[in-house]
């Protein structure tokens, strides 16, 4: 199965107030491929994911989505060009109730949702359709992952950036989700970019992964890699 | 029978004051809630309002269209001074205070060099009714039906339509809000725009009720100011509850010591409510919640 470059990214620089971050990364996402970007503690991570749905202007370089250069494209149409931005620490909107939170959704394909298509976000989490008309502040962190997750579900997104969603949760919701982004990769050919630094759930979603240090990609792997407790210490640990 | 003819007089009295303070302060609320900008030009957009529903009233159209024309009048000069002047201030809430006040200003002074020190009004329609030996105004009543529809308007606005539930995701997390796909410069727009149209909203009701001067907006903006700092961010939890407050005391020492003192009694009431509730009752509200 031979498929096209969805998202790349060529010598791709960006930092904070002059102070660069990213110093030239490089990489490539091939459509319905999950990919993991893995590093230790303040390496870029975040601040690639930020860069390529377009919160961060970048310094340098570019990123290309479809074969298109979007540097000079606002986050809000980047979304509507079909990626779902799952930040770290999930944002929901507190005050929102889960519903709504997920309406807000819909803007990333500017679209209704079906009746049909909000079924099948709440069987992959049935707990949001217990709490629909909650706020979601009120929810608890594995939960607002949930809904963070379902709420980029509602835009049909061809891509998926997911930002350490294991962050801060059960163990046992940390399989959850990450059995069933595989299974929407499966049966939808979501492609799914995540930052991860844990490793079952790397090697429960991951088909390959970068290795980002110091602003830089440093190698790609195979999760199978990190079995081995020496790769392990020298790609993650502090 | 007295005892009542006196009740029913506090209670008109409560609701006029009611009415005036959510209507003048409604704008102003949602401009600074939703937005965190402190816009004194607020009396400037009700003076629009105003002149806007007196002239087309007086070119023959019906007292409701004509209020509706200086709502949208407001509006639309509000959208485009959002784009002009608000917009490249959003991270600089001290320079959007200088730079709406100097709208104030620019304002007030053209529309003096232009149209004159006085507008010609329209007449308070629907003349008045007795209860016992008093006479009440029915347009005053009609106003205090326009306030609570107002309200009621609102609160369906932002929460049962998608613009208000985006609206909403916008203040709370910008950032998140744009990264999902929402234009979160037309919804600041917008919602500058519908902040702008509900003073000149104010401003078309109030018009057959004052005389039109270029400087009349500031005889509701200090009882907007009032209103929202009491009330707080938040529009429904705040500003209706701190307007019912303040008319309450603002009646009653009225008609207890006359209008200076209810004024006063308003400022009194300021300074108590920041001393103990320094974000308002629905700051309060919301703590409490949480
Ligand atoms: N908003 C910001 N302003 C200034 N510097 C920042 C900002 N966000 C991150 N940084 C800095 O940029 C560098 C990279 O941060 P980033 O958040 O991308 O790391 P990360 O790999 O995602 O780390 P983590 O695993 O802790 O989430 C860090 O040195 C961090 O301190
Ligand atoms: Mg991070």
């Amino acid at each position: 199965m031979r498929s096209e470059v969805l998202l790349n990214t060529v010598g791709l620089w960006s930092g904070y107030g002059g102070k660069p971050v990213l110093q030239g990364v490089d990489i490539n996402v091939r459509e319905g491929e999950i990919v993991a970007v893995i590093g230790r503690n303040g390496v870029g991570k975040s601040t690639l994911m930020k860069s390529l749905i377009g919160l961060l202007a970048r310094d340098k370089g570019s990123v290309i989505f479809r074969g298109e250069e979007i540097d000079t494209v606002p986050a809000y149409k980047r979304a509507r060009l079909g990626i779902g931005y799952v930040p770290q620490g999930r944002d929901v909107f507190p005050r929102l109730s889960v519903m709504e939170n997920l309406l807000v959704g819909e803007s990333i394909n500017g679209q209704r949702a079906s009746r049909d298509q909000i079924e099948s976000i709440f069987s992959y989490f049935p707990i949001l359709k217990e709490r629909r008309n909650q706020p979601a502040g009120t929810m608890s962190g594995g939960q607002q992952q949930q809904l963070a997750i379902a709420r980029v579900l509602m835009g049909k997104p061809a891509l998926i950036l997911l930002d350490e969603p294991s962050e801060g949760i059960q163990p046992n919701i940390v399989q959850d989700i990450a059995r069933i982004m595989v299974e929407l990769n499966k049966s939808t050919g979501v492609t799914i970019v995540f930052v991860e630094q844990n490793i079952d759930m790397i090697r429960a979603m991951a088909q390959r992964c970068y290795v980002i240090d110091k602003g830089r990609i440093t190698n790609e792997i195979m999760p199978e890699t990190l079995e081995d407790r020496d790769a392990v210490r020298r790609y993650l640990a502090v | 029978m007295t005892v009542y003819y006196t009740l029913f007089t506090f209670l008109y009295q409560t609701g006029d004051a009611f009415a005036f303070l959510v209507l003048s302060a409604c704008g102003l609320a949602i401009i600074f809630g939703m937005m965190g900008v402190i816009n004194l030009a607020h009396g400037e957009f009700i003076m629009c309002g105003a002149y806007v529903c007196a002239a087309s009233a007086r070119a023959g159209l019906p007292l409701p269209l004509a209020v509706l024309a200086g709502a949208l009048a407001a509006g639309a000069a509000g959208m485009l001074i959002e784009r002009i002047v608000i917009r490249p201030l959003y991270d600089r809430p001290l320079d959007t205070i200088v730079a709406t006040w100097g709208v104030s200003m620019i304002v007030t002074q053209s529309t003096l060099i232009l149209l004159g020190s006085t507008m010609p009004g329209t007449g308070t329609p629907f003349g008045s009714f007795a209860v016992g030996p008093y006479s009440y105004s029915i347009y005053r009543v009609v106003l205090m039906g326009a306030a609570l529809a107002t309200l009621g308007l609102l609160w369906l606005g932002f929460t049962r339509t998608r613009f208000g539930v985006l609206a909403r995701a916008t203040i709370q997390v910008p950032h998140i809000a744009q990264a999902l796909g929402v234009n979160t410069g037309l919804v600041y727009s917008l919602t500058f725009g519908l902040g702008a149209a509900l003073a000149g909203l104010a401003g078309g009701l109030y018009a057959p009720t004052m005389t039109l001067v270029p400087t009349m907006g500031s005889a509701f903006v200090v009882e907007a100011f009032v209103t929202v700092v009491v009330g707080g961010a938040d529009i429904f939890l705040g500003t209706a509850p701190a307007a019912l407050v303040l008319g309450i005391i603002k009646a009653a020492l009225t008609s207890w010591q006359g209008q200076l003192a209810g004024q006063i009694g308003l400022l009194v009431a300021v300074i108590i409510v920041i001393r103990i509730l320094p974000r308002g009752i629905s700051g309060w509200i919301l703590r409490e919640r949480a």
